[in-house]
């Protein structure tokens, strides 16, 4: 499963992501970092839920009518002198990719950051052909580095590392001899990097959103590294999920507004690089030859369906960024590329619930993911419809017939009232001082960590109905 | 004006407390107070565990109980919350389906029954201590009842507030969420108490009794000495300066 992150269960990574101290502190930090500037690049926009709005409608349009918009920039892509391929399966996409790379006797590749490669392990695909791939965003060349760690966040991915992690991490692997200074290392990474740049065969790239209108591809970054992969190779391969497509410039406009503010709480990312096709006998740079690969993998099932929103997603991020249980598991606990709410939401979409069923329940579905959405997916809701599925397709379990039983408690009034009259004489074995301290089922699991208050012998309903008895006889 | 009490299943077994408190200020403030007994769960646990048909059945109890109710109240965000869920339910059954947006419409959290439909902040209450405020997520963000639990606070004579540092978190309740992913849900509660000792408040001031169960669970078994309050039972007090 190209997705999955390692091979622990849910409960292992969980235990492992809580006591990883160093992780939940760069965590937490960056939560709060990123939250506050998110609200203040929304403040400052001003209107920021008419803007929400108008990026849902862009959204739902668009993957409406995403046969005409993928046609539509097909063409155009043609029409610049680019090639397309429609990659049903990450099999199909790699192959592909291959295909051009051994074509192209490409031996190193440089890569600016794309989830849609991690989701269908393109690397390990290339490498598996002899290329030499290397990652140019700052964060994922750390990982590269570190013996290939996964990345935590779709956006920041070595987010679960702190500075001086990242000086060890150079030092070890690449004989780094300065101070974990922000500003040394990124100097040193970026001298190692400009090297591979100049000497790379071949550019691959993401793609944050295509225009269909013009055939052309957009990538933002803060680092630039995009700009370079995309110039200076002479064969560039860009690799896009099939929903990131804008009809027109126009939506780009809007689209770009909402990533960058949700993402980094930007106005604005350093570079936006909006790439049209091969360079023209007028362009002094850019590649000579240009491959578009549109990836499915899975999307094309999600079309029509309950969960079609959450094909709208942008990758910005804002939804882990406020995720209470990301911020203390962090995003290994995910076992998924795709983290936090939104990954709870599509890994199982993607890799089913046999893999990752466990996700959509690691939530307490406060909302705030769907309230920082900037194209409102309802996630929480998307969660809660993953658990009606995943409930509706197991046997018959203990839970199963607890909840029978709840319904019965509920619907049968006189059920009800038996039951929780019962409740304080039935817990009576399980209290000290008014708050029961253990118990069997859930009431075992709730009393590892905390106390739970015992029945009171007199329910609301039973001093109602005395005081009614009372005020009749006044 | 009359109004039903939606006491929630925790009100009325775990906390009595807090209903009697809900009558009180509500009679206080001249309504008439009925309570019909054949209430009992919204559904909420079964519906967010993934049983939408036995959620549905609780639902379709909880309509027939408010059926002839001009206002439901409840002193819970999220219970009340719930009641916008039941429409869904009945998807597939146009009058059930009507009723259930009638009740929606008629129904209302406490503290926002007080403020956007009495038009009260000022409940006369008095309660000389410090105290933070928990907000609760379904009551902000799916209720969308924003400020008037502060607001209401805010003119409890002698009560000195400290704001809530990360208010926005949740606290790891998430009903079946607190007992299924037990290991989650404690690294979560804790950092809530962490942050509320921060405060150096003595009472810890909450509108929902769910997410208040599992931060005074946690804080009893820890022997915290912050005492937990709903915001109704704070709205009862009267103490001399």
């Amino acid at each position: 499963m190209p997705m999955r992150i390692g091979t622990t269960t849910f409960n292992d990574r969980i235990e492992k992501g809580i006591n990883d101290e160093f992780m939940r502190d760069s965590v937490r930090s960056a939560q709060e970092r990123l939250l506050g500037k998110r609200l203040d690049a929304a403040e400052e926009l001003g209107s920021w839920e008419d803007w929400r709005n108008l990026g849902e409608e862009i959204r739902s349009h668009t993957l409406e009518y995403l046969d005409y918009y993928l046609y539509e920039l097909s063409e155009k892509v043609k029409e610049n002198g680019g090639h397309v391929y429609f990659a049903k399966t990450a099999e199909e996409a790699n192959h592909y990719i291959q295909k051009v790379v051994k074509r192209k006797n490409g031996k190193k590749i440089i890569k600016s950051k794309s989830m849609v490669t991690e989701e269908i392990s393109m690397n390990e695909a290339l490498e598996s052909i002899g290329c030499d791939v290397i990652e140019s965003d700052l964060g994922e060349y750390i990982l590269q580095v570190d013996d290939h760690d996964p990345p935590s966040h779709i956006v920041v991915p070595a987010l679960h590392k702190n500075k001086s992690q990242i000086r060890d991490v150079f030092k070890e692997k690449l004989g780094y001899l300065n101070t974990d200074k922000p500003e040394e290392l990124t100097l040193f990474a970026r001298e190692k990097l400009r090297k591979e740049f100049l000497s790379a065969d071949i550019g691959i790239t993401g793609c944050n959103f295509a225009v269909a209108e013009s055939g052309t591809i957009t990538l933002v970054t803060n680092e630039g590294n995009a700009r370079l992969a995309t110039t200076l190779p002479k064969t560039q391969i860009t690799v896009m999920g099939m929903e990131r497509i804008v009809p027109t410039w126009e939506e780009l406009d809007v689209m770009i507004s909402l990533l960058s503010r949700s993402a980094v709480g930007q106005k604005l990312t350093t570079y936006v690089t909006a790439l049209s096709g091969p360079k023209s006998p007028l362009e002094g740079d850019g590649p000579e030859e240009f491959h578009l690969v549109i990836v499915d993998n899975g999307r094309s099932n999600i079309i029509g369906t309950e969960f079609q929103e959450a094909l709208h997603c942008i990758r910005c991020a804002a939804c882990i960024n406020v995720c209470p249980v990301y911020r203390h598991v962090g995003g290994h606990g995910y076992g998924s590329i795709y983290p936090g709410p939104i990954g709870a939401v599509i890994s199982p979409l993607l890799g089913g619930y046999e893999e990752y069923g466990e996700l959509p329940f690691a939530s307490t579905l406060c909302a705030a993911c769907t309230d920082a959405c900037p194209v409102k997916i309802p996630l929480h809701e998307l969660l809660n419809k993953h658990r009606k599925n995943i409930i509706e397709g197991r046997g018959l379990s203990a839970e199963k017939i607890a909840m029978r039983g709840f319904q019965y408690g509920t619907t049968l009034p006189i059920l009800y009232q038996v039951g929780t009259k019962l409740a304080p004489f039935l817990s009576l074995p399980f209290q000290t001082n008014s708050f029961l301290t253990k118990g069997p089922g859930p009431l075992k699991a709730w009393t590892t960590i905390r106390d739970m208050p015992a029945p009171n012998n007199e329910r609301f309903r039973d001093w109602f109905k005395k005081r009614q008895k009372e005020e009749s006889f006044e | 004006m009359n109004v039903s009490l939606f006491v929630t299943c925790l009100g009325d077994i775990f906390y009595p407390n807090v209903g009697k408190s809900v009558v009180e200020v509500l009679e206080s403030l001249g309504c008439e107070v009925d309570f019909p007994f054949s209430q009992t769960c919204c559904g909420q646990p079964a519906f967010n565990s993934g049983y939408r048909e036995e959620a549905k059945e609780a639902a379709r109890n909880m309509i027939r109980a408010f059926e002839n109710s001009s206002y439901v109240v409840g002193p819970s965000g999220s219970c009340v919350a719930m009641f916008s869920e039941y429409e869904e339910l009945f998807h597939n059954e146009p009058e059930m389906q009507h009723k259930a947006r009638s009740l929606k419409e008629r129904s209302y959290e406490f503290t926002q029954f007080l403020v956007d439909v009495l038009g009260v902040n000022n409940v006369g209450a008095s309660l000389n201590a410090t105290a933070t405020y928990h907000k609760s997520c379904h009551m902000t963000r799916l209720l969308g009842v924003k400020d008037a639990p502060e607001a209401l606070l805010s003119e409890v004579e002698g009560l000195n507030y400290r704001k809530l540092p990360n208010c926005e978190n949740c606290c790891g309740f998430g009903g079946t969420f607190s007992v299924k992913m037990v290991a989650i849900s404690k690294e979560m509660v804790d950092e809530k108490i962490k942050d509320i000792e921060s405060t150096d408040a003595d009472i810890l001031i909450g509108a929902d009794s769910g997410c208040l169960m599992n931060i005074s669970g946690r804080m009893n078994r820890l022997q915290k000495p912050v005492k937990v309050m709903h915001i109704a039972e704070v709205l009862t007090q009267r103490e001399e300066k």
